[in-house]
């Protein structure tokens, strides 16, 4: 192939890329020049793409329809605090299934792996009505604990502890390690690429999650972002510019960790591609 | 391994499994099994229930409802799948080439998978509106006067899908590319050698290679398509007059608007029952394929 046949097939790759990237990430641009319009402006034909005055007010009027900052605020202390502890739990199970063998642990594993496979549609109606016997309605708990225990991310975990060589492991049982201390500074600093990608994963479900939240919390002060916002636009369904806001804000906080660790975002998915 | 053995070892395995072990149990395994329990009665949460045997079950296979959105979730795969494998390979090949700019493409396509659906289907709400929306603006400097997508009899599930397609496209796309990456440099410069065209080499050495990764997509795709709910839920809330309706939204008003408990469980097993068997039929059919030898 001809070097002038090369560079225009290149040319022509980056136009495609071009427009397929302006079509993906434009609504993304709107909704923040949406946010800054007036309610005028908004609905404005021919439209504006840059807002004539920058109209930076709407994120505090926001919160005259809902409290976007107090869903913002949940929305981060549920992905956060469900992130954490699904890491911990997952990553003790994960130990125990990659490196102690015990008699009728592959039976377990293997009743890890069914529930793999259950939609959460199944097991919703009857977790709400358990959850109802215990009060956890409308509590941070409610929203929290069914997130925490994930049998994929056990998996995961499992199958990279399992390349650790055991003979590291024996080395610091030689030394005297317990078990406890072998699972702290030896099996966790060398899963961390693995834990990296489940926290960003468990991160971005928790943080976007939509049916379960929905079902447990009807008090506007514990709702998380995305049942606030779709609560907001069932009632404000034209208010385009605070609808707008309101996006930003749920959109800039999993947009900076993306930002910074897209990495792991890419790799996670690949992961689960390829070997799944 | 070695390490402890006897009762500090079991105390070990104990504490450790424990936490997970409870999870399953409780939020997995108990309500599994009580839905299914739940299904063969017509609790409402009000009165005592009574057993009414496959009563649920005949009633949502037989149900208008249910039927049409079943129906629909046919539509929206078929309009779905093919758009979105099409528009990944292509774009998945273009990311595949040797030149600069690449990773900041694949950066900026990844960005609609990260964000919530409640976000993008407000957005995307907006831009299909009828007076205000820029989708008809667009339209209408060609010439062409857009319907009022949304609301629109015939235009609802075609918007429902181009969204999705728009929002699930990164993610398609870097599973596509990732898999096309395994693929060994020696196929293509045999080719070269051979002098095979480009569409050649896409034709006989990249889409047979790539299909353990097609398969993925596919299974997934369905999976997902079953389940789909935030973005109806959002932008249609099922209309009009139920042409985007879906299964997991009509489980969500029988459980949680109607208080008819037995129905929705009854259909929330009906839907993982399609699940299990368009899994288990793909997976059937992708001995004779999916060609897992490079």
């Amino acid at each position: 192939m001809t070097d002038k046949h090369m560079r225009l097939k290149n040319s022509l790759s980056h136009i495609i890329l071009l427009i397929a990237t302006v079509i993906l990430i434009f609504p993304f641009l709107w909704m923040l020049s949406g946010s800054l319009k007036n309610s005028l402006e908004v609905v404005k034909m021919p439209p504006d793409l840059i807002p004539q005055v920058f109209r930076l007010s709407n994120y505090v009027e926001i919160t005259k329809y809902f409290p976007i900052y107090t869903f913002l605020g949940n929305s981060i202390l549920v992905a956060v605090v469900t992130t954490v502890a699904q890491l911990l739990v997952c990553a003790m199970a994960a130990f125990i299934f990659a490196k102690v063998p015990f008699k009728g642990r592959d039976a377990i594993f293997f009743c890890f792996l069914i529930t793999m496979m259950i939609p959460t549609q199944v097991t919703m109606t009857p977790l709400f009505i358990v959850f109802q016997q215990l009060h956890l309605i409308n509590t941070y708990a409610g929203l929290i604990l069914p997130g925490i225990f994930s049998a994929y991310g056990t998996f995961l975990l499992r199958q990279h502890i399992m390349t650790i060589p055991d003979a590291l492991l024996e080395a610091a049982f030689m030394d005297g390690a317990s078990h406890f201390r072998v699972f702290r500074s030896v099996v966790l600093p060398l899963t961390k690429p693995a834990l990296a990608t489940l926290s960003i994963f468990s991160f971005m479900a928790s943080w976007n999650n939509f049916l379960w939240p929905l079902i447990v919390t009807s008090d506007t002060g514990l709702m998380t972002l995305p049942i606030g916002l779709s609560k907001l636009q069932g009632r404000w369904a034209t208010e385009w510019n605070i609808l707008m806001a309101g996006n930003v804000v749920s959109f800039i906080p999993i947009f900076l960790v993306y930002l910074f660790a897209s990495r792991y975002f890419i790799k996670g998915v690949t992961m689960s591609g390829v070997k799944g | 391994m070695i390490g402890h053995n006897g009762y500090r070892k079991a105390l070990v395995v104990i504490g450790f499994l424990l936490p997970s072990l409870l999870g399953l149990l409780l939020f997995q395994f108990i309500p599994m099994l009580s839905s299914l329990a739940i299904s063969f009665t017509d609790w409402d949460l009000l009165t005592k229930a009574s057993f009414v045997g496959w009563d649920n079950y005949r009633f949502a296979l037989h149900d208008e409802q249910s039927l049409k959105s079943l129906s629909n979730i046919f539509l929206y795969i078929a309009g779905y799948l093919p758009s979105v494998l099409v528009l990944g390979l292509l774009l998945a090949s273009l990311l595949n080439r040797k030149m600069r700019g690449v990773k900041f493409y694949r950066t900026m396509v990844f960005i609609p998978v990260i964000t919530s659906w409640v976000a993008v289907s407000i957005v995307w709400r907006w831009l299909l509106n009828g007076q205000s929306g820029l989708v008809n603006y667009l339209l209408s400097l060609i010439g062409i006067q857009g319907p009022v997508w949304l609301q629109d009899f015939f235009w609802a599930m075609p918007a429902i899908i181009g969204v999705s397609v728009w929002k699930d496209l990164g993610y398609v796309t870097i599973i596509l590319l990732a898999g096309m990456q395994d693929i060994s440099e020696d196929y293509y410069e045999a080719a070269i050698i051979d002098g095979a065209s480009a569409w050649q080499k896409f034709r006989r050495i990249t889409l047979p290679l790539l299909t353990p990764s097609l398969f993925f997509v596919i299974i997934m795709s369905l999976i997902n398509g079953f389940q789909l709910f935030d973005q109806v839920m959002v932008m249609t809330n099922g209309g009009p007059a139920g042409q985007t309706s879906t299964l997991v939204q009509q489980i969500y008003m029988n459980a949680f608007q109607s208080n008819k408990m037995g129905i929705a469980s009854a259909q929330s097993w009906i839907l993982f029952l399609i699940i299990f068997l368009v899994t288990a039929v793909q997976q059937l059919l992708q001995k004779r394929w999916v060609i897992y030898d490079r």
